[in-house]
């Protein structure tokens, strides 16, 4: 197992410098490409009616006249060990990690992603709590009611979630509950060592609003699993066992069905920390989302790389963790992971033997249903 | 059912062993595809208590103590998430107050019991680790962790390999000996009833057609049935005069039963019971010897004359089970054809 998570760690980072040299590529090779020589792209670092003069100073000062793979390696060195901008005879440092200087602000990227981040978490930790409790909940009480009043009703409730975008549902709630209804007015982000009661407060609407359109999906996700693991041969077996009827649910059918469940988890909390873009907006909240937007507005290069490269980052991350999860919760993926000191019981195993055929291509119902619910849950990430 | 006697049910797919089984031990009801499932009526008796009227709790305290079952396939049957160990001791534990050591050590003790190598390493193993024939020992031993009276197999050896399924039916003959549960055996395969039954239970549609020792119901069976059983059967100790003879057709949906007896448009006899009995009247179980009963118009001497000429092995030509042109010949009888290669009775 520990030789399982060193090399998932070794991964991870590999798959970060991919990241990098793909994000890098974007801004500065493309660019190239498409025939842009590197003082246009100086000018662009300018401002507007740039003299020549000011171009080369910049050319020079972004190092966007040295080799390709040369500034690469100044912008990988400056993410892990700082770099120092030269403008003539002064030398400002920018402590590692340095994603450069923002042209909106003039100010270093990094810090300014760090004020953010604390919004984008608050949000997505509190609307994450309430999607999955609420929607492994309702997904469970429809599966085992299948066909009832409430199952229809909470099932209609919850296309109209998938459906109805942020800004719709946002909104709504904001006229509803802030202004029509003032429950919660004067919706903006408090910090939470601030005020933890405001903090949560202010966070209430958004946290619900987005939950909303998680919670719809997993509702359905979690329905669809338990309708599909409640079928099993061997939830049979625990009621052949006498089991009280909440045990054979929880014990043997949640448990399985919710690990697909784990894996859309884990996907979605790590593309949601990179910025949850149209809550953000909606309310107004100024997290990575938002920051995001008004990088994008402006054009401000280093701060789209920024946020670019810090929600890969996110995204990565919770790969591996739900690699590693995925490994503890369902023993049958630990084959071949770890080595065989039970001499006898390696070898007679039915299923394939690594992590990633038994994820992607896998026999039983589950995985078909983590394949199926990875592809549904596109869509609905963008709109968060 | 006695104490320490084997029932061995026989009938194709869909003649109603399983659904029937499932009823014993009431998880016919517990389905979540059928909002409200099934309901049973008549009774059933396990000890003098009958099932059908208990509350559905009182149901759920038998099973698994009183009642237990192993099902077709270990591998489905087994809860991928945990190990075998603590599936056994789970089993334990709903119905006796112990503490997880105790039902751990009982789990062990039972692992040995049915015949699995190194029980106190391989109790923490998960069932992908087991092989399938040990997949079932470890059923056999979670069914029995609590000395059921009653221990139902659905087609116990059905996912196994021929030299494991020898294995897992003389552990489970040995087991029952030792633990003196009575034992009902649900497969379609009559080598094994042959082997291991005390007494045959033949169903078909869900009603049962004959019924006997196994003694009698192979050597004289006296339903049609049981004769196109016997006859698709292969055998290896009488010499193979003629091909296997399947039944015809095949078995009807039990939403829509032939009217009188169901089994009248596969059958080859109904012009020897005379008028339209078999087309109107449903066939009840009559005696046909000490504890033999068999569900059919004809007359016991008529059955056993018919028997004589199909009996395996005997001289004489077979009477056409299979004859076409029969009254009532509904369903079609295409794997009846002559000079094709027809195995047998197959079943799912």
């Amino acid at each position: 197992m520990i030789t399982f998570i060193i090399r998932r760690l070794i991964s991870t980072i590999f798959l970060l410098v991919v990241v990098s040299i793909i994000t890098f590529g974007i801004f500065f090779l493309i660019p190239r490409l498409a025939g842009q020589n590197s003082a246009e792209l100086a000018a662009q670092y300018v401002g507007r009616n740039p003299t020549h003069s000011a171009i080369v100073q910049m050319e020079a000062r972004l190092g966007l006249d040295q080799p390709l793979p040369v500034q690469y390696w100044h912008f990988l060195s400056g993410i892990v060990a700082g770099a120092h901008y030269s403008v003539g005879p002064s030398v400002t440092y920018c402590p590692p990690p340095c994603f450069g200087y923002s042209f909106r602000t003039q100010a270093p990227v990094w810090p300014q992603m760090m004020a953010a981040l604390p919004v984008t978490v608050s949000l997505a930790a509190g609307a994450a709590i309430l999607w999955l409790v609420g929607g492994v909940s309702i997904g469970v009480l429809s599966a085992l009611r299948r066909g009832t009043l409430f199952d229809r009703f909470s099932m209609g409730v919850a296309l109209a979630g998938v459906s109805l975008p942020i800004f719709f549902t946002g909104l709504i709630s904001l006229e509803l509950f802030s202004y029509k209804w003032p429950i919660f007015p004067n919706v903006q982000y408090v910090p939470f060592t601030h005020n933890p009661a405001l903090w949560a407060r202010n966070l209430v609407l958004p946290w619900v609003t987005l939950a909303f359109l998680y919670a719809a999906l997993y509702a359905r996700l979690t329905r669809a699993g338990m309708l599909d693991t409640m079928n099993e041969d061997y939830i049979r077996t625990a009621r052949a066992k006498g089991l009280p009827e909440r045990t054979v649910v929880v014990r043997h059918g949640l448990r399985a069905a919710l690990t697909p469940i784990l894996t859309i988890f884990g996907m979605d909390l790590g593309l949601l920390l990179g910025g949850a873009v149209l809550t953000e907006t909606t309310f107004s909240l100024p997290g990575l989302g938002q920051f995001t937007i008004l990088a994008i507005n402006n054009q401000d290069l280093p701060e789209i790389m920024g946020v670019v490269m810090l929600a890969a980052f996110f995204i990565v991350v919770a790969n591996a963790v739900v690699d590693i999860t995925y490994a503890l919760v369902d023993p049958r993926v630990r084959i071949g992971l770890w080595p065989c000191w039970k001499s006898a019981t390696c070898g007679s195993s039915s299923g394939p033997t690594t992590v990633w055929s038994r994820r992607w291509t896998g026999s039983r119902s589950t995985w078909s249903g983590a394949a199926r619910s990875a592809s549904s849950a596109s869509p609905v990430l963008a709109r968060a | 059912m006695e104490r320490g006697r084997t029932l061995g049910i026989v009938g194709e797919s869909g003649s109603g062993k399983s659904v029937t089984s499932l009823a014993i031990m009431g998880l016919h009801r517990t389905s979540t595809t059928k909002r409200g499932g099934t309901t049973v009526s008549g009774t059933i008796r396990l000890d003098g208590e009958d099932l059908v009227s208990a509350s559905p709790g009182r149901v759920r305290t038998l099973r698994g103590s009183k009642m237990a079952m192993i099902f077709q396939d270990p591998l489905t049957a087994l809860h991928p998430f945990y190990t075998v160990g603590a599936q056994i001791s789970e089993a334990y534990r709903v119905h006796n107050r112990v503490s997880k050591q105790v039902a751990r050590k009982r789990a062990i003790d039972l692992l040995r019991r049915v015949g699995i190598p190194q029980p106190t390493v391989r109790v923490d193993d998960y069932p992908h680790q087991f092989s399938g024939g040990m997949r079932q020992r470890a059923m056999i031993a979670m069914a029995l962790s609590c000395d059921p009276e009653l221990l139902i197999a659905d087609e116990p050896t059905t996912a196994l390999d021929v030299t494991v399924q020898a294995q897992i039916l003389d552990l489970i003959m040995d087991l029952q000996s030792e633990f003196g549960s009575a034992v009902i055996i649900i497969t379609h395969d009559l080598g094994v009833v042959a082997e291991v039954s005390d007494d045959v239970l033949v169903m078909y549609a869900g009603r049962v057609a004959e019924t006997g020792s196994a003694a009698d119901v192979f050597r004289q069976p006296g339903h049609p049935y049981a004769w196109g059983l016997l006859g698709s059967m292969p055998r290896l100790d009488v010499a193979r005069v003629d091909r296997l003879r399947p039944i015809r057709g095949t078995p009807p949906s039990l939403i829509n039963v032939p009217s009188g007896c169901p089994f009248h448009p596969r059958c080859g006899y109904p012009e020897q019971v005379g008028g339209d009995r078999c087309q109107t009247e449903v066939p009840l179980l009559r005696e046909t010897g000490p504890a033999h009963r068999v569900a059919c118009h004809l007359t016991r001497a008529k059955q056993q004359e018919i028997w004589k000429q199909l009996a395996p092995g005997s001289a004489a030509k077979p009477g056409a089970t299979a004859e076409p042109g029969a009254d009532g010949d509904a369903a079609p009888a295409a794997t009846a054809e002559p000079g094709q290669d027809v195995t047998g009775v197959e079943a799912s």
